[in-house]
């Protein structure tokens, strides 16, 4: 087994054992469940008041209704719990000393960070794959487009490395678990907020900029439907710039 | 197999080690002796490539330090001063990842983790949760996990802290058992484990190497008077002087008033006899007189407080504690 695989298990492993993967994963299902239970109940009141007016069985679309306001929901709430997924992984392990052993292993620090990295993306996909049940159920009782749901997943998923791999920058630059959660929600709500002072700026070149640096933009066509080139670099270059600096932040901690 | 040249880390303006330079050979074991904050994890953590040195230059087993870290890495076993394990997992599970990260396969895995819990006798908690170990259970499995690999190099950060005197004794043995096949660096405040385990003696104060020897001919070294310690019941006022014109008294030290006495007399004299005989004929009451032997102990702070002459209270102190322990 290679040492990025050994990290991988070991987090894995250390998830499972803490309660913060349980209460994390809990309450993710729990609210994604009632967002979907909410959009259906809404989508059922519209299309009784659609049959009122045009008094024949109306003809809803789910995606419109039911998928898209629960995805541009469940975006707020990874942002507020993937922080609490990635606030251990450099943080205890400084606290605890355990980083002394790490640091004195013949293993490079990308293989530190990247280990950590994907044990935590692993809990967030299997999370995800859990809420497949929602329209899985939902495609037993109506039809709708399943294209756009999947695409909306794979924002998802991409948002959510990018969510993972900054709150892993946070988590490297201090001690405190608590302080880490705080700096990536900080990072994330910033960068977030960011397209909004974009639109304000308007079509002017520093506006422009701004508004693709936010992340809502980029997820708005996954959930739409659209599979974009342009939004699948963003991710993965977002993504990979701040896995960089995490690198970056553990290695400068030798020289302090 | 490990060679320090001039190595210096400097924190800001704060100087953490000065110039250290030492060797160990193949199969020696090396102790690092000093107070708290003499710089001997600094030391190790830079051997170990946990830190880079501000200047100098480290090899260990042919491989520099800063430039083949890696190499390095590879023929190091660390055991930090905390032990570095995790809670959450069992010890079967915490070596097996500590096997991986070190490089090691399926194949010579589950050999090397018998042989190792063999070896630090932890058999009966193989299985269990590191959280819910004792100190000194943890501390041996952080002293597992730098033995799994059987590197040739070993860096032990006080070993036996945390362990009761048996399994003490174990470790010791265990460390020996090692010496000629394995190039061992340990530190430690404990002089006697310095004396019992190593071949020499690095004493570390203040960042700077203050000597380096073997136990023996460190404190040979530094013996340059007998001392002789002497308790009198009712001295008069001018005793001092009057042991001082004994023939062979080079000097009195009086630590306090309470009747005990410090004589520091010429080398290879055993001056007992001649001051009990003063002190019996004129009355005084004898109360204690013996040789003051100079341990290790004193060495060390002779060299640790840069104090030359006369030893202070506490190493008479120290010494005689030592004495009695012995006896």
């Amino acid at each position: 087994m290679t040492p990025v695989g050994a990290i991988v298990a070991k987090e894995l492993r250390s998830y499972f054992v803490s309660p913060i993967v349980y209460v994390v994963g809990a309450v993710f299902l729990l609210i994604f469940g009632v967002l979907s239970y909410l959009a259906v109940v809404n989508a059922g009141a519209q299309a009784v008041r659609l049959m009122q007016i045009q008094g024949a069985a109306a003809q809803l679309n789910l995606n419109d209704l039911v998928f898209r306001p629960t995805f541009y929901s469940i975006a707020i709430i990874l942002l507020l719990i993937l922080p609490l997924l990635t606030m251990r992984l450099f943080a205890e392990e400084r606290k605890l000393r355990t980083f002394e052993l790490l640091m004195t292993s013949p293993i490079g620090i990308n293989e530190m960070v990247v280990g950590k990295f994907l044990g935590a993306y692993a809990i967030f996909l299997g999370l995800l794959g859990l809420s497949g049940i929602v329209p899985v159920i939902l495609s037993f009782y109506s039809s709708f487009d399943w294209n756009p749901v999947l695409t909306g997943y794979l924002g998802l998923a991409l948002l959510g490395a990018l969510f993972l791999a900054t709150g892993v920058l946070a988590s490297a630059l201090t001690e405190n678990q608590i302080v880490a959660a705080f700096l990536s929600f900080g990072l994330l709500i910033l960068v977030w907020l960011l397209g909004g002072v974009g639109s304000v700026l308007g079509d002017t070149p520093l506006g422009n900029i701004l508004s693709y640096l936010s992340f809502i933009e980029h997820y708005d066509r996954f959930v739409r439907g659209l599979v974009d080139t342009k939004d699948l670099v963003y991710y993965s270059s977002g993504m990979l710039l701040m896995l960089f600096l995490a690198h970056r932040v553990v290695e400068s901690q030798r020289w302090k | 197999m490990i060679d320090a040249q001039n190595i210096t880390k400097r924190y800001g303006d704060h100087t953490a080690i000065e110039r250290v330079t030492f060797k160990a050979d193949k199969g020696e074991v090396l102790a690092f002796l000093g107070p708290n904050g003499a710089g001997k994890t600094t030391t190790m953590r830079i051997l170990t490539c946990f830190m880079p040195a501000t200047e100098g230059q480290a090899r260990v087993a042919g491989y520099d330090c800063f430039e083949q870290p890696l190499e390095v890495k590879r023929r190091i076993g660390y055991l930090p001063e905390t032990p570095p394990v995790y809670q959450e997992l069992t010890v079967a599970e915490y070596l097996t990842f500590t096997g991986r990260l070190k490089g090691m396969g399926r194949a010579d895995l589950p050999r090397a983790m018998d042989r190792t819990i063999e070896r630090l006798s932890l058999g009966d908690v193989r299985h269990r949760l590191i959280a819910n170990l004792s100190r000194g259970y943890k501390q041996r499995v952080g002293l597992a996990q730098a033995l799994l690999h059987d590197p040739p190099v070993l860096i032990l950060d006080e070993p036996t802290v945390g362990l009761d005197p048996k399994q003490i004794i174990e470790i010791r043995e265990l460390i020996k058992s090692l010496a000629g096949s394995h190039t061992v660096i340990l530190s430690t405040h404990i002089l006697l484990e310095a004396t019992a385990v190593c071949q020499r003696v690095v004493i570390i104060s203040g960042g700077r190497i203050a000597a380096v020897d073997t136990p023996e001919r460190l404190s040979a070294r530094l013996r340059q008077s007998e001392k002789i310690s002497v308790t009198v019941k009712a001295p008069p006022s001018d005793l001092a002087d009057r042991f001082r014109s004994l023939p062979g008294v080079l000097s009195v030290f009086e630590p306090t008033d309470s009747g005990a006495f410090l004589l520091e007399c010429e080398l290879g004299r055993d001056l007992r006899d001649d001051v009990a005989r003063l002190i019996v004929t004129q009355g005084w009451g004898l109360l204690e007189l013996k040789a003051v032997s100079m341990t290790l102990e004193d060495v060390f702070l002779r060299l640790t407080q840069h104090e030359e002459g006369m030893p202070d209270t506490g190493a008479v102190e120290a010494g005689s504690g030592q004495e009695a322990s012995t006896a």
